[in-house]
């Protein structure tokens, strides 16, 4: 070991990652970074301060051990890197990719303090980790402990879902994992767009975690083809990570006109059902022209980008507050400006305008700042009189999502608050049901990947624990 | 993989499907739907269940070929298998002993009303079929259903068969002739529930419609299937298929049904060449 000798390079800034030229890469789907070449891997590497107590560790909803890692990139270990990663996180190419890294282990780098240093590229390098093992086929099934005998059913197959799947039969438990769409993965496969994350990418994960055992049931949408009081009596424990699906609209005048989608449906179109292939593959979309979006989250970023890569001329980011409070990654932000896409921030839709049923145009509101509001961001007030309207054939309404109320409706017992959302304990992630635990956003509400999967990973640990009393 | 285990073609340009789905074949019930997709590249569409025998774990499924799906499916045959089924979707309709019940049907609509008309029977109504098509040689399942309904009344547009009209003639006949009607089952096409509701409205007899937009998913999570219910934005998948049709806005599901048109007519265009060879 040379740990004592070990300096750490003296560079401020993270090494960039090479990415597609903007011109070209708003008219195709493929992922706009490159992610980084061993060599570059290796210089961020050298950036870590390797840090005794790291802070990085505590940022973590997954507890990865982050400086551990770095040190195996930096010491050309890739493989023992990514297998280190694996330990805490079931999927560090999907999190290397969406993570809000900023707002996490990043966020609280050490490096970062110092005045003028940017943190340690945490994210691009559990990435490029994860993406050298899958390319260099060193992908390895993990011994399994002797089985249990004990069931599990864990309902959606998203972060949460996947995570939670992922520990449980690392346990040495059954593993079924339902799935109401054909394709496992949830909000990974369906909502995030293929330039943000590969399909490819999400299906190898997916792949993973069955090559360890986990059956994956797709087409079984639960609460319909089985209740809850149906899976008890079948296995020993649930989990519940069923996601906030259910798409909310404006509520304003004309917004079933044709050519008014919800985000949750013209991406499921785009990237679930791969309409940009249309007419290769059968699902159609429509590509408009002049193409507004109402929201300001990542979903509202990703419905921009995609309709741009469909073709539109124009696009604009419709927001009712400042671009300071939108809730989406600065990233997305500054990625969705440099492709161009048009901000009309502190503006709200009031009336989709239509024509021979299909949309014309959009009427909006400007809005003004005033006191902070529950959420801590400055309430947005309309200003009376200060209408505007402009031409569109495409509008797209992001501004989030609500639980999706199924399982709650076929499963009385089951408490859940006035949102929708599940209730459950504050030490344990269990419901008021025996044996049922639940995690992800159905539980907290529209959220993050990483968020879920930490959700996903405490309610393993509980059920495992649980069955052991059983 | 759900295999196709009989193939009908119930006449010209309508398929009937019996599938092995054991686990859907147990939950189904009257009123319900499936989306299926074909294969990898396909799109996921909603058809409504035409029968189901948990006994024999199959469902069955009917559509009429317009399209490139359709007539891709209308290709297969027995033994063939169908990528994915997910179902059953949506809510059942609500059986009860209403009394006296008229279950229209038009075009494939009538494969539909069958289940419909058998529960209905089944709970004690005295149940009066009214099935209509463009030609007799589209009509189908007379028989079966003469074996369910108490009456059972016919209408052709061409008048190859039955009275020559449509079913809203027959419909208002029979309400004209004054026996009390209780309720109203109407399926079909949806420019023939909105003229069977508009027939009814007058008498005020309550009258439930199964709505076929446009879907994807089929479980609530992309609005695609939204309809106007009352004045409110309700989802077809979650929230129906079934609603009351004297409160559907009627002109806002025809236009949305046409959303894709042009698409639709590129994508069949393309299977027609790929098939021309």
């Amino acid at each position: 070991m040379n740990m004592e000798k070990r300096k750490p390079s003296k560079r401020k800034l993270k090494v960039e990652m090479q990415q597609q030229e903007i011109e070209v890469r708003i008219r195709n789907f493929n992922e706009v970074p490159f992610g980084y070449s061993e060599e570059q891997a290796i210089e961020e590497a050298k950036r870590c301060l390797q840090c005794k107590k790291p802070k990085c560790v505590e940022g973590c909803p997954v507890d990865v051990d982050i400086p551990a890692f770095i040190k195996l990139i930096e010491d050309g270990k890739f493989d023992k890197a990514a297998k280190k990663i694996k330990e805490k996180n079931s999927l560090p190419a999907i999190c290397g990719r969406v993570c809000p890294q900023e707002d996490q282990c990043e966020k609280v780098c050490i490096l970062g303090r110092k005045k003028e240093f940017e943190p340690v590229a945490i994210g691009r390098l559990e990435r490029f980790a994860a993406d050298w093992e899958a390319e260099h086929g060193t992908v390895k099934v993990p011994n399994t402990p002797p089985p249990t005998g004990k069931k599990v059913a864990v309902v959606g197959s998203g972060p949460a879902g996947l995570t939670c799947a992922f520990d449980l039969v690392k346990m040495g438990h059954q593993i079924t994992l339902f799935e109401s769409l054909h394709k496992a993965g949830g909000v990974l496969v369906y909502g995030i767009p293929e330039f943000r994350l590969p399909k490819k990418i999400v299906q190898r994960e997916v792949d993973y975690i069955r090559s360890l055992g986990v059956n994956l049931r797709v087409n079984s949408l639960i609460g319909k083809l089985y209740t809850i009081d149906e899976l008890k009596g079948k296995y020993d424990a649930i989990f519940l990570g069923t996601g906030a699906g259910l798409p909310m609209f404006l509520g304003i005048p004309g917004e079933n006109y044709n050519g008014v989608y919800s985000a949750n449906e013209f991406l499921t179109r785009s990237n679930l059902m791969k309409a940009y292939l249309f007419p290769e593959w059968d699902t159609p979309i429509k590509r408009g022209k002049k193409v507004a979006v109402v929201g300001g989250g990542n979903v509202a970023m990703d419905s921009a980008r995609t309709a741009l890569r469909l073709g539109a001329d124009e696009v604009y980011l419709v927001y009712r507050r400042s671009e300071k409070e939108m809730p989406a990654r600065i990233e997305e932000i500054e990625r969705a400006k440099e492709e161009g896409i048009k901000f009309m921030i502190l503006s709200n839709p009031v009336e989709v305008i239509g024509e021979n049923g299909w949309v014309k145009a959009l009427k909006c509101i400007k809005m003004e700042l005033g006191e902070p509001d529950e959420s801590g961001r400055r309430r947005p007030i309309p200003i009376p009189g200060s209408e505007f309207m402009f031409d569109i054939d495409l509008f797209i309404v992001a501004i989030g999502t609500r639980p999706n109320p199924l399982i709650s409706q076929t499963t009385p017992a089951l408490k859940t608050t006035k949102w929708g959302t599940i209730v459950v304990q504050e030490d344990v992630p269990k419901t008021s049901l025996d044996g049922v635990y639940a995690g992800g956003d159905i539980v907290t509400g529209a959220a993050t990947v990483i968020l879920a999967m930490g959700a996903g990973k405490e309610a393993a640990k509980a059920i495992d624990e649980y069955l052991k009393k059983k | 993989m759900y295999e196709i285990v009989r193939r009908e073609v119930l006449a010209e340009d309508s398929d009937l499907f019996e599938i092995y789905a054991p686990e859907i074949a147990k939950k189904a019930k009257a009123g319900q739907f499936v989306i299926i997709r074909i294969n990898e590249t396909g799109e996921r569409i909603p058809l409504t269940l035409a029968d189901f025998d948990a006994k024999k774990g199959t469902i069955t499924l009917v559509a009429l070929r317009v399209g490139k799906t359709t007539h891709l499916l209308g290709t297969l045959k027995a033994g063939d298998e169908i990528l994915d089924v997910v179902g059953p979707l949506g809510n059942p309709t609500e059986i009860d002993n209403y009394g006296r019940v008229i279950c229209v049907g038009g075009g494939l609509g009538i494969a539909t009303i069958i289940t419909i008309c058998k529960a209905l029977k089944d709970a004690g109504n005295y149940v009066i079929g009214i099935i209509g098509a463009r030609t007799k040689d589209l009509l189908i399942y007379e028989d079966k259903l003469r074996g369910i309904c108490n009456e059972l009344h016919i209408s052709t547009d061409d008048g190859s068969y039955g009275h020559h009209g449509f079913v809203t003639d027959v419909l208002k006949k029979l309400l004209d002739e004054g026996d009390t009607i209780d309720i109203i089952w109407a399926i079909g096409p949806a420019i023939m529930m909105k003229f069977v509701c508009k027939t009814t409205e007058s008498y005020k007899i309550k009258t439930i419609v199964s709505l076929n937009p446009i879907m994807v998913d089929g479980t609530g999570m992309c609005g695609a299937c939204r309809v106007e219910v009352d004045g409110k934005t309700k989802f077809t998948c979650v929230h129906g298929p079934e609603f009351d049709g004297h409160k559907v806005n009627w002109d806002l599901l025809l236009s949305r049904q046409q959303m894709y048109l042009n698409s639709e007519k590129l994508s069949f265009n393309k299977f027609k060449e790929k098939i021309r060879g």
